[in-house]
């Protein structure tokens, strides 16, 4: 079945494109974070229609893949950047290593959900979209007897203590995405504190988020944290597992973009045009595959239970979501959730069984004091070191930029001296309220 | 005499010259370029060494420090206790047994990246195999990855053939007169090994135990697959390699790595310093090796099979995933199929072919720098002639990443004569990236040789008319086979699986290794099976290739022994 849609799909390239006389020959380099199931799909389906062209891939992860345009700049040997996250993108634009295109392809609508589909400068397009949601193995949650979790508040809930694995925002761009949505759509302090919460229930914060999908598959934990694709690939592949978006999400348009002084810059264009046509965007439905296509018609081809955002509305739309906002503060956020979070896990999972116990042993029988304590000791697991106001401030994200500013505008402050103040705040925090809770508990 | 004095000097010097010149520009250089953040302020580019006093300002890093060191020295022990059972048999008995542990005891080495992580978690985690069984029949699980104790207990396993392959070598080199020398004295079973034996054997097992440690310090794949951050490497390596950030502590970090690593091997020679471990070898070398009675060999047997099944299961694990449809959250794979060997079929001959090449050059290159860098060191008086071992060694420490981002950044726009292409982009950058990387256990093994050779033998052979070419060529060499052998191993074995620096480096997919291969397929769910298919077929084409080296290197010494034998009674 699989192989009858490619080959259909492929032949149908063939004919549209070599009619067309769209060909274009020589080699052309793409790297890419994308996995061999993706890329392998579209370099056979590219080099049937236009039969002089080869498609070199170089896989690379996302960070990896910024540095090799960085470092061979002076005499670039790629043509294309191939990836989910808009912020690595956003880098490369920055440095001035991708140039200007825009696409020829009809019937793209500019957003979906609330994000817009190309990079608004036209430096790169999206050609697929993909959302975060949560995922759950099947298997683990029947031998723990544990619930299905649909909303993010579900997680927080003190049944999945333990449970539940993430990756984090510092590692990859589209977590940075899930955790800002959270703190856009709830505010700064309810945001985080929800975050916290919900990390308190973490069993893991991975290294790669395909580290997520993984531990998810194999039942190292129950719960993931994931973009969607991982979800719907990892199901469509036979693991017993599911997906869901929870109401408060964000659809995020996964990637391509040309590379400045790109030796084949005809087949590079001719790739793009190709990825966003409607037989490009059908591989997208490929088991393997499973990615939102950004052609509402391609929706027609979908299995059923497909989602499709631009008939559901409920998916993506909640949030409006400032991408300005999210940008001018884009390297506070990841600081924050790794001192917070990544790095102190033991501390806060400590202060969250802890209070979580506490609350428990109150149910039921009202005491004032007690409750008292257990107040208090969320309120310290929730706080913050850094007010919304400071985090959004230029001068203060740029503490933790690469990039210094020229000679003569001295910053006051390095990104370690303000992390360790936080380090130290968060810490005693988690750990006072570890304490109070544990004499709350200690009155029943 | 004068003149004699000079030509002594004069070859060596140059080789010594050659090779700082190839550390410094293969090496020093492009680390210098990237690490120069850790030495500017970060606000305004003059230089300074506030960050370093930044790092040991935050308690997360010291923690870390602490966490490492810790991690470090239980390894070293861990280690110790599964590789000197080992290596005691397989020199001391004649046992069946032996040749199981010789070929089976470097197999921990080559674990092929993530799929070896998924692999340990499907057996160990803590819904993985072993506790799933616990928790079903005996109502409790036993946490094996959790904390720093699953980083223990993971990098030992992974480890501590460095300790075997080197003592074992070491204690093939002692002279068996030592030990009878104490038996007519004597002493027997345990004295002896504590006395005699294991002390002679020293220098090997310092160089084993200091690589253990070094690289534990250092590895930062073993505590990122259980999700350990709290220590250096990780810490590194995540401030490095984040989206749109390259914080300098990222660096400083590194700087620290490896000097701790210079000081922990300055450590470890100082513990060796001022003994003479050289025993005057009469040919035949190696302790006496006894007969075992019946049921004391169903004994060594046991102790030996339990330990190489704790230390191949991971390779087990590997197995079962590779010929596994789904395995999720079950002791045992749903069901087998050969598809995912299918898969990697067609793929999988050109992965092969490049990293054999790669891996097999990479480990020439290593054994001949080592053994010419531990010539130097060990028997000239040349100036400065440590620095070579410390800057050899130094690469240990060095994250591949650096080094990958140091190569682009020097020699991006190097053109290389008649390849028509970037230096930068030449397979042979990622052969060399391998022979740095790997330098240092080649070098640990060879120094470790050729402070168990007794220079009275080339001194001899000097005063019967030998040049200092042939000297070497015909006496130290030979006698220091067992140390280059071990060292070829080691640095094949696990260049074969390096990733951190190739992956930076791979310029198309026709030159990429198997880990590059590997890598690629286990970026997603369905990847899973054909990456440990892919990961199976790594190891046993390196494993093949190990064995193959040792026949080669073992046949060509038993020749030699045979040739000299002759030599010796002609002449008498």
């Amino acid at each position: 079945m699989k192989k009858n849609i490619v080959t259909s799909v492929v032949l149908a390239a063939a004919l549209t494109l070599s009619q067309a006389a769209l060909a274009v020959d020589g080699k052309l380099t793409i790297v890419t974070s994308f996995p061999k199931d993706l890329t392998a799909v579209y370099k056979q389906a590219f080099e049937a229609a236009n039969p002089g062209a080869q498609v070199e891939v170089l896989n690379k992860k996302t960070t990896a893949g910024i540095k090799y345009l960085q470092e061979t700049a002076g005499s670039n040997s790629s043509d294309l950047f191939w990836a989910s996250a808009p912020d690595a993108f956003e880098v490369l634009k920055g440095d001035g290593l991708l140039v200007r295109y825009r696409p020829k392809a009809e019937g793209i609508p500019d957003k979906v959900g609330a994000f817009p589909i190309n990079d608004p400068d036209g430096y790169y397009s999206g050609f697929a979209a993909s959302g975060y949601g949560i995922m759950w193995n099947e298997r683990y949650i029947k031998a723990k007897k544990l619930p299905v979790a649909k909303e993010w508040a579900d997680l927080k809930k003190p049944v999945f203590h333990g449970h539940v694995g993430m990756s984090a925002p510092s590692r990859s761009g589209t977590t940075h995405l899930t955790v800002e949505t959270v703190l856009q759509g709830m505010g700064w302090d309810a945001g985080w504190a929800e975050w916290k919460e919900i990390a308190g229930n973490f069993k893991t914060v991975t290294e790669r988020s395909f580290g997520v999908p993984d531990g998810v598959n194999s039942g190292q934990f129950g719960y993931g944290i994931v973009i969607d694709f991982f979800g719907l690939s990892s199901k469509a592949s036979g693991f017993p597992v599911d997906f869901v978006y929870p109401r408060v999400t964000t659809l995020v348009p996964a990637n391509i973009g040309i590379v400045k002084n790109a030796p084949n810059q005809p087949a590079a264009e001719a790739f793009i045009e190709y990825l966003l046509s409607p037989e490009g965007q059908t591989l997208l439905l490929d088991p393997k595959i499973q990615r939102l296509p950004v052609n509402p018609k391609t929706y027609a081809k979908a299995p059923a239970g497909f989602p499709n955002p631009f008939k559901d509305k409920s998916i993506g739309a909640a949030v409006k979501f400032d991408l300005d906002l999210s940008k001018n503060r884009y390297n506070v956020v990841n600081s924050l959730f790794d001192v917070m979070v990544t790095y102190r896990l033991d501390d806060l999972q400590a202060a969250t069984a802890a209070i979580q116990e506490a609350e428990a042993a109150l149910a039921g029988k009202p005491n004032a004091e007690a409750a008292g304590l257990i107040a208090q000791a969320k309120a310290l697991v929730a706080k913050v070191p850094t007010d919304e106001a400071t985090a959004g401030q230029k001068e203060f994200n740029s503490i933790f930029k690469k990039k210094r500013k020229k000679a003569g505008s001295k910053l006051e402050g390095r990104q370690a001296e303000v992390e360790q103040a936080w380090d130290a705040e968060v810490k005693a925090n988690y750990e006072k309220a570890t304490e109070l809770a544990k004499k709350a508990s200690s009155m029943f | 005499m004068r003149r004699a004095v000079q030509s002594f000097q004069r070859g060596p010097a140059a080789i010594g010259l050659l090779i700082a010149l190839f550390l410094g520009v293969f090496l020093v250089v492009p680390v210098g370029k990237v690490i120069l953040v850790a030495f500017q302020d970060p606000n305004t580019g003059a230089a300074t060494l506030i960050n370093f006093l930044d790092f040991f300002r935050n308690s997360l890093f010291r923690e870390s420090f602490v966490n490492s060191f810790y991690v470090s020295a239980m390894s070293v022990l861990v280690a110790s206790a599964i590789s000197i059972p080992l290596a005691y048999f397989t020199t001391r008995f004649n046992f069946g047994g032996a040749v199981l542990i010789q070929t089976l005891g470097v197999i921990p080495l080559i674990m092929p990246p993530f799929v070896g992580a998924v692999a340990m978690q499907l057996l160990f985690g803590d819904n993985g195999s072993v506790n799933l069984l616990l928790d079903e029949y005996l109502g409790f699980t036993i946490p094996f990855m959790s904390g720093l104790n699953g980083v223990i207990l993971v990098e030992s396993i992974h480890y501590f053939p460095f300790i075997l392959i080197n003592l074992s070598a070491a204690l093939n080199n002692i002279d068996r007169s030592m030990e009878e020398s104490a038996q007519n004295l004597g002493a027997s079973g345990v004295r002896l090994f504590r006395r005699i034996v294991f002390p002679l054997a020293m220098p090997g097992f310092v160089a084993g135990a200091a690589l253990v440690f070094i690289k534990v310090f250092d590895d930062l794949g073993t505590p990122l697959l259980l999700n350990v951050n709290n220590m250096l490497a990780p810490q590194a390596y995540l401030r490095i390699s984040s989206i749109g950030i390259s914080d300098p502590m990222g660096y400083v970090i590194s700087v620290i790595l490896v000097a701790f690593s210079l000081l922990s091997l300055w450590v470890s020679l100082l513990a060796l310093k001022g003994k003479d471990y050289s025993t005057l070898q009469k040919g035949g070398g190696g302790l006496m090796r006894r007969d075992l009675r019946t049921w004391e060999k169903a004994g060594c047997y046991v102790v030996v099979i339990a330990i190489l099944l704790l230390v191949l299961s991971p390779h087990i694990g590997l197995l079962l995933l590779s010929f596994g449809t789904v395995w999720s959250f079950a002791v045992l794979p749903d069901a087998f199929t050969l598809e995912h060997y299918y898969t990697v079929f067609e793929s999988a001959s050109q992965y092969i072919t490049n990293t054999l090449l790669y891996a097999g050059l990479a480990a020439l290159m290593d054994v001949i720098l080592a053994t010419a860098i531990a010539y130097v060191v060990w028997r000239t008086k040349l100036a400065g002639r440590k620095w070579l071992d410390y800057g050899a060694t130094g690469a240990l420490a060095v994250p591949g990443v650096v080094l990958g981002i140091g190569y682009l950044r020097t020699f991006h726009d190097l053109q290389v004569p008649f390849a028509e292409q970037s230096l930068a982009s030449w397979w042979v950058i990622i052969v060399i990236a391998m022979t740095i990387r790997r330098l240092p256990y080649a070098l640990r093994a060879c120094v470790a040789a050729i402070q168990q050779i007794d220079v009275m033998l080339e001194e001899a052979a000097e005063n019967l008319g030998a040049t200092k070419g042939r000297t070497v060529y015909r006496i130290v060499v030979p006698l220091m086979i067992g140390g280059i052998l071990a060292g070829f191993v080691t640095s094949f074995a696990t260049a074969s699986v390096e990733l951190s620096a190739t992956i930076m480096l791979v310029a198309r997919e026709s030159d990429a290794p198997l880990a590059y291969g590997i890598y690629e397929f286990m970026q997603s769910a369905a990847g899973r099976g054909p990456g440990a298919a892919l990961g199976v077929v790594a190891v046993i084409f390196v494993g093949l290739g190990t064995y193959i080296s040792h026949r080669i290197i073992e046949g060509g010494k038993r020749k030699r022994e045979s040739t000299s034998i002759v030599a010796q009674e002609a002449t008498i």
